[in-house]
């Protein structure tokens, strides 16, 4: 029997400032054993439990991609323990992760379709797995027009900077950053994820929106996209909720009869309506 | 069925004690509490039911998952799967029944729990019927009922100054190989068949109607009232046997340490406080909507089983009398409304 508990050992081998304020880092890990490596197939959505040994254990989305093979990315908020201590680790420190765990993005159902990709804040993790699976080159001709939206308060807390000056280039991606208030310097569109969906207007036409960003952000574009045409089944979300064990069986994360963890955490806005507001 | 007389019993108990971890009923002040025996002369067989379900003999209150030390180059990882073989003496019909209930969360649709199916599946079920069922009890209504043998290896029916023996599956019968007992003659059968009559209930709750009612009030008004008394203390979680949350944490000094789970319960508001200070339970409100629904429907919805045992222990253990049959015929009582948030 395959113990889902036991996390597998990587190696710390980046610790990067990813925003202005220092509160967010990514880490960059190495498995330790190659068969590790090998046995680990996610898909962009996917999480994973990511040990502190010593602290303790917590759950983050995977910011890294399958087509980025040798390592995992995670891009992580300081906000409690494992996080502060995560925050304050060396290089080459010896971590562990355990996963994958939860459902990913619906990529068979996306194939054919154009996608809308809308993101707020530090929620873009997991995007921007999706979107960088997206672009490679195996994987691009099986999707249509991809349109990305993605807000900060100020440039300086839009994650991954390199990426999104290298989406930029692309013709073949529609990137649109947008931040709160004018800054100077600041070249891109300025106001909030819901006004700048509704000025881009993405057409609802055989495609599909995913959206990830801090619950006020998707309270108002939700009318937005209703708007535009987006009918629940083809609006994508991640939900979050505390977790522990990850694999729906210590009973915290769960939305009705639906397990976060297990059953997510990616589910359709259809999905959603049909279970209570606890989340 | 066979037939085992009462004096007998203790020796059969110490023989056990040889090949087997033996757990059973043991006074431990006010109460009945599963113990680890190492005599069979510890047990107590004439109780009515424990304080807390034998539940923790395979899902413990606080147990290690793993250890491990960190070195230069690696960390070394010590797995703490309890192989042991267990038999678990003198439970009541509806803790085996727990058990049962346990099983679906444990091994679910994508996952296995190595600690609790490892140790389930080296437990034997011996069970006592309850010749005298609590007035806190409602089994029956859960399709339980006091001599059920629903989940258990060996039932036993208490006539007296004997036991008439069933047999219910191999592993019970291996637990009796070597004793020899006889065949229960049709005077003890014509005992055992009386004991189980005389057997009443005396309290019932209504499942007809109830999923589907709870299926529409998750909005519904009556969750700010019927929460009030409650105090969150989740003494009626500790004491359920179907419950199963917890916690893990780790344990460590220095280099070397221990990931640890601990029973954990709905019913505490740090059970899902988010990082950011959100609470998608924040109050006592919903966390007590979540024990309701999470026992009569979203089991339901899942498992397509009740998650309750009809125990009474939450009855019991409660400190301010919160009773879940009242919950529950109040629920029942509701006018169903279209539920709008």
């Amino acid at each position: 029997m395959k113990n889902p508990y036991l996390p597998l050992p990587m190696r710390l081998v980046k610790n990067f400032i990813e925003t202005e304020d220092n509160l967010i880092h990514t880490f960059t890990l190495e498995f330790l054993r190659e068969e590790d490596e090998k046995s680990f197939q996610y898909l962009p959505g996917q999480f994973a439990e990511v040990s502190v040994f010593g602290t303790g254990e917590a759950p983050f989305g995977i910011a890294s991609s399958p087509t980025e093979p040798g390592h995992l990315k995670f891009s992580v908020a300081k906000v409690g323990v494992v996080t502060t201590t995560l925050h304050q680790l060396p290089e080459g420190t010896i971590l562990g992760v355990r996963g994958p765990l939860g459902n990913n993005y619906p990529l068979e159902e996306f194939k054919g379709k154009n996608l809308v990709v809308i993101g707020g804040g530090f929620a873009f993790t997991t995007l921007r797995s999706l979107i960088t699976y997206i672009l490679h080159p195996e994987h691009r001709g099986d999707y249509g027009e991809l349109t990305v939206i993605y807000g900060a308060r100020n440039p300086g807390l839009l994650l991954y900077k390199e990426e999104l000056a290298e989406w930029e280039k692309r013709s073949d991606i529609n990137l649109v950053c947008t931040i709160d208030r004018p800054v100077e310097g600041w070249n891109g569109r300025v106001g909030f994820v819901p006004t700048v969906t509704k000025e881009v207007a993405p057409s609802a036409n055989n495609a599909y929106a995913v959206i990830c960003g801090p619950p006020v952000m998707i309270k108002f574009t939700m009318p937005v996209l209703e708007e535009l045409g987006f009918p629940p089944e083809r609006i994508i979300m991640s939900l979050e909720n505390r977790m522990k064990c990850g694999i729906g069986m210590c009973g915290r994360c769960n939305v009705g009869n639906k397990y976060v963890c297990k059953d997510g955490p990616v589910f359709t806005r259809a999905q959603l309506n049909q279970l209570p507001n606890e989340y | 069925m066979l037939i085992l007389n009462q004096d007998q019993l203790a020796n059969w108990l110490n023989q056990l004690t040889d090949t087997y971890k033996v757990f059973a009923p043991v006074k431990d002040g006010d109460h009945y509490t599963f113990k680890e025996i190492s005599s069979g002369n510890q047990v107590t067989l004439n109780y009515t039911n424990t304080k807390v379900p034998p539940k923790e003999v395979l899902f413990p209150r606080s147990e290690k998952l793993f250890c491990y030390r960190q070195e230069n180059e690696g960390i070394q990882l010590e797995e703490k799967i309890d192989e042991s073989k267990k038999v678990i003496f003198g439970l009541r019909p509806c803790d085996a029944k727990g058990f049962l209930l346990l099983d679906n969360v444990f091994n679910n649709d994508k996952y296995q729990d190595p600690y609790y199916l490892n140790r389930r599946k080296n437990t034997i079920l011996v069970g006592l019927g309850c010749n005298q069922p609590a007035t806190t009890c409602f089994c029956t209504s859960l399709g339980g009922g006091p001599f059920a043998s629903e989940g258990l290896d060996i039932l036993l029916v208490d006539i007296g100054n004997r036991y008439v023996v069933e047999v219910v599956t191999e592993k019970g019968q291996e637990l009796l190989s070597g004793l020899n007992l006889p065949a229960a003659e049709p005077e003890a059968q014509e005992a055992a068949r009386k004991v189980k009559e005389e057997a009443a209930l005396s309290t019932s709750i209504n499942l007809d109607g109830l999923k589907a009612k709870l299926d529409v009030i998750f909005y519904d008004p009556i969750w700010d009232l019927i929460h009030e008394k409650c105090l969150g203390c989740a003494a009626c979680t500790y004491s359920c046997p179907t419950c199963h949350c917890f916690d893990i944490v780790d344990e460590a000094e220095g280099k070397e340490g221990c990931r640890i789970r601990n029973w954990d319960a709905c019913m505490f508001p740090l059970f899902t406080l988010h990082g950011s200070g959100h609470n998608p339970r924040p109050t006592g409100k919903e966390r007590f909507r979540q024990r309701v629904m999470h026992k009569f429907k979203y089991f339901v919805d899942n498992f397509n089983a009740v998650a309750c045992v009809g125990c009474g222990r939450c009855i019991i253990n409660c400190p301010v009398n919160l009773d879940i049959r009242e919950v529950l015929a109040e629920i029942q009582g509701l006018e169903v409304r279209s539920d709008k948030q």
